[in-house]
């Protein structure tokens, strides 16, 4: 049987570090039974043993305020580790014990590792380690989890807990005599009816009903109703005495004994403090520069901006070389495999839906890398502290802010790491409203669309057009957070509280630990997903393929032109490498011959399920003065933006165009009689708004933990996109725009 | 004399009289070491004046003014 050794603390106590140090490389990471909180694995080998280590998520207490704090308390109950170690930290001992303490109530065996040891030094702390072990009645190693120091010892002496199998009895705090009357009176109609005790001790049982926890009371009520509510009549009776004498009620009374029970270990010898605990150090003179009034903002605007930068700059090479990978692949699929479905499907659907997923991985682990700086710098949560203020109007927190500017809040950034990014969000109802509107920022793909639009409709006002459109976006997406938060994810806001921990210096093992873990997961995830996805897309832009007159109509039209010239020209084109000079004759044949294809591929489209989706939808889409091209167009922007731009290309039978040179298509559409201005600024507003591509709706649903809320994200983006579109459309026709 | 967190002033020492409220604010306000007869001063407040940070048990915690509300704190001036 193996031995299972669980991870505790407070967030920001060294834990993650602790468990890098402790399981290297050898990490499992998954997500606890049905929600998304992360879930760490791993394994310590000793000299002579080897524990299985579970990383629990970071946490303050074991109340049930959080879905981290249900989820560590349910994994200490159900699965029962042989020993707990909680992390706590050295130079903040006072509060971490907080937590420590309601390990020792719930009776779980506990080893405590004194982390930061050599931090608390620094500060005037001392520590009697062997005192404190005395008073708890449970071991306490110092250890600095950075450099590893003391990992030996605590592995241990965890190991030595295992083996001595000893008991521990849950600790007995007073918490005053008017509750430990009644949790007396409570622990004996607990045990007479065997109430829940199968899964928690009688005496915890007791002080979670006389902490109102919401979870034990849920419990309590299926399991036997009628008991149920006498215990918690009896807690009414002491809280309403409570109030009456006391002003306050059990709940606070419990946490301020505890405090007081922490407080009385504490002035045993055995901490000593050379200065005043709220002394000014290093890091809060930082504080006083980067969160100063005036001087906070703009470094966190270069700041940002700087990463972003960096993030976007440096990954486009590696972006490249993915990108050139893929094409030789899919030119070497292409060289090998005749003609036909097969290789249309293995260079397009396959080839392509892949590549387009894994193209984003460089990407991702650089921006990854770039916020895990500044998380395990500390620098993150005084970004949130900074803006708070701000988001909270629209019903956001402000964390929210860096996954809008990675999906695009300064033009060019990507969905997938911004919906991703959301991960340091605590707290749930604003996580989702942040989830659901990241992809309205400007992506890196939705830009050759716009690009597109401007150069034809815009271009002398290219500029303030691209501004317009970045505000724009902005406005939505706060807007549409604020409507959400209102109704479909209704709720007051999470309490803000939370810490701003030291700045610290991040380790590098942590970073790239951090950073590939969340990419594997991106790759593992996402790419089964999307590559079903691809092939769905292909199908629907191949199929039905032309009937075989209109295929025998073009076949002739081919055979004419070539009957047309005389037989030299013909070999000469036919012999001729591709880059190599024609003669007048051969080129207008070439070209003529080019035409004709494309007329075929358009044709093609035109005759496919996509096509005909496309066409059907010109009966609504007419509203917003888009015709069947630009629908197909939008329908294939849902595997990736850019294609919107490369599939018009098709349809206007311009053959395959490149993104980046859409110059032919601009022109194409300038002199289109269906398009205008006004048609163009509906696009672009439409492809702001409308459905997140395909990558980001898988991301949307895991990150969310429901289908659910991807198809939400399908259907109301669409929604709202076609109904703005079709605002300015009809208000801009009826001006006469 | 006791007053209401949202009106202190930066850097001005102070300790907590009382936390009037229950439910998931309360205990997270507790949970983070804010209980009656805690030592605090206040360490700042956001550019907007809005969340203020506190240094409490020698850590330092924000809190949104309409949190700091709940908050009244025994000041000496």
């Amino acid at each position: 049987m193996r031995t299972t050794v669980a991870l505790a603390g407070n967030p920001n106590s060294g834990k993650t570090t602790l468990f890098n140090e402790l399981t290297g490389a050898r990490q499992h990471v998954g997500n606890y039974p049905g929600v998304t909180v992360e879930k760490k694995e791993g394994t310590y080998t000793g000299k002579d043993f080897q524990l299985h280590v579970v990383d629990l998520p970071g946490t303050y207490s074991l109340t049930a305020y959080s879905l981290e704090e249900v989820v560590a308390r349910d994994f200490l109950v159900n699965e029962k580790p042989e020993v707990v170690i909680n992390i706590v930290d050295a130079s903040n001992l006072e509060r971490n014990l907080y937590l420590a303490v309601q390990f020792l109530e719930m009776g779980t065996p506990v080893c405590i590792a004194l982390n930061m040891i050599d931090v608390a030094k620094k500060r005037g702390i001392e520590i009697n380690a062997h005192k404190l072990s005395d008073l708890l009645g449970v071991p306490v190693i110092p250890t600095v989890a950075r450099s590893g120091i003391g990992k030996k010892e605590l592995m241990e002496r965890a190991a030595h807990i295992v083996q001595g199998k000893k008991t521990y009895g849950p600790l007995k705090i007073s918490y005053g005599a008017d509750v430990d009357r009644a949790l007396i009176d409570m622990e004996k109609e607990i045990e007479a009816n065997n109430f829940l005790t199968q899964t928690y001790p009688v005496r915890w049982i007791a002080l979670k009903y006389m902490e109102s926890d919401e979870q034990i009371l849920d419990k309590g009520k299926k399991a036997n109703p009628e008991l149920a509510a006498r215990l918690e009549e009896m807690v009414k009776k002491v809280s309403h005495h409570l109030q009456e004498t006391l002003d306050t009620y059990p709940e606070a009374m419990i946490a301020d004994q505890r405090y007081g029970y922490i407080k009385s270990i504490l002035k045993q010898g055995v901490i000593y403090q050379k200065y005043d605990q709220n002394r000014l150090y290093s890091s809060d003179k930082i504080d006083k520069v980067l969160t100063n009034r005036f001087l906070g903002p703009i470094f966190m605007l270069t700041i940002i901006a700087g990463l972003y930068h960096v993030v976007f700059t440096y990954s486009e090479v590696p972006v490249g070389w993915m990108e050139r990978l893929f094409r030789l692949l899919g030119d070497g699929v292409s060289a090998l495999l005749p003609d036909g479905l097969l290789k249309s499907l293995l260079v397009s659907g396959v080839i392509d839906g892949v590549g387009g997923v894994l193209g984003f991985v460089p990407l991702i682990m650089f921006m990854f890398f770039g916020i895990a700086i500044l998380e395990d710098s500390g620098y993150l949560a005084r970004v949130a502290f900074m803006l708070d203020r701000i988001f909270r109007i629209f019903g956001l927190h402000g964390s929210s802010v860096m996954a809008f500017i990675i999906s695009g809040g300064i033009a060019g950034g990507c969905a997938v790491p911004g919906v991703m990014a959301t991960r340091t969000l605590r707290s749930p109802r604003e996580r989702l409203a942040t989830l659901l509107t990241v992809p309205f920022m400007n992506c890196g793909a939705k830009l050759p669309v716009f690009a597109l639009l401007i150069a034809a409709f815009f271009a002398k006002y290219e500029a303030m057009i691209m501004f317009m459109i970045t505000l724009g976006a902005w406005a939505g997406a706060l807007l549409v957070a604020k409507l959400l938060r209102v109704t479909v994810i209704k709720g007051a806001s999470a309490p803000f509280v939370m810490e701003l921990p030291p700045y610290r210096m991040p380790t590098f093992k942590g970073l790239a630990i951090h950073t590939w873990e969340r990419t594997w997961q991106y790759i593992k995830k996402a790419g089964t997903v999307i590559l079903g996805f691809s092939i769905i897309l292909w199908a629907m832009m191949t199929f039905p393929s032309l009937p075989e007159s209109t295929l025998q109509k073009f076949e002739i039209q081919h055979q004419s032109l070539l009957n047309s010239v005389s037989p030299e020209i013909v070999q000469q084109l036919e012999r001729t490498a591709v880059e190599a000079e024609l003669s007048r004759e051969a080129q207008k044949l070439k070209d003529r011959i080019n035409r004709l294809d494309r007329k075929q591929a358009e044709a093609r489209l035109r005759n496919s399920v996509a096509g005909r989706i496309g066409i059907v939808l010109e009966n609504v889409s007419r509203w917003a003065g888009f015709d069947w091209r630009t629908n197909i167009a939008l329908i294939g922007g849902f595997a990736a933006k850019e294609v919107v731009v490369s599939t018009l290309g098709t349809a206007y039978s311009l053959g395959e165009v490149d993104p980046e040179q859409s110059r032919s298509l601009s022109e194409t559409l300038a002199n289109d009689p269906n398009w205008s201005p006004l048609v163009a600024l509906g696009l672009i507003v439409f492809t702001i708004f409308y459905s997140p591509c395909f990558v980001s709706v898988v991301c949307i649903s895991r990150e969310s933990g429901s289908w659910k809320w991807g198809a939400f994200a399908v259907a109301f983006n669409t929604l709202l996109a076609f109904g703005l579109a079709v605002l300015i459309f009809q208000i801009g026709s009826a001006l006469g725009a | 004399m006791r007053i209401n967190m949202r009106r202190m002033h930066d850097n001005q020492f102070g300790t907590i009289a009382a936390i009037k409220v229950a439910g998931d604010l309360g205990r997270r306000l507790r949970d983070m070491g804010l209980v009656p007869g805690t030592e605090i001063r206040i360490q700042g407040r956001a550019p907007l004046y809005d969340p203020v940070a506190l240094r409490v048990r020698g850590a330092t915690i924000t809190l949104r003014n309409n949190e700091a509300d709940y908050i009244e704190v025994e000041v000496t001036e």
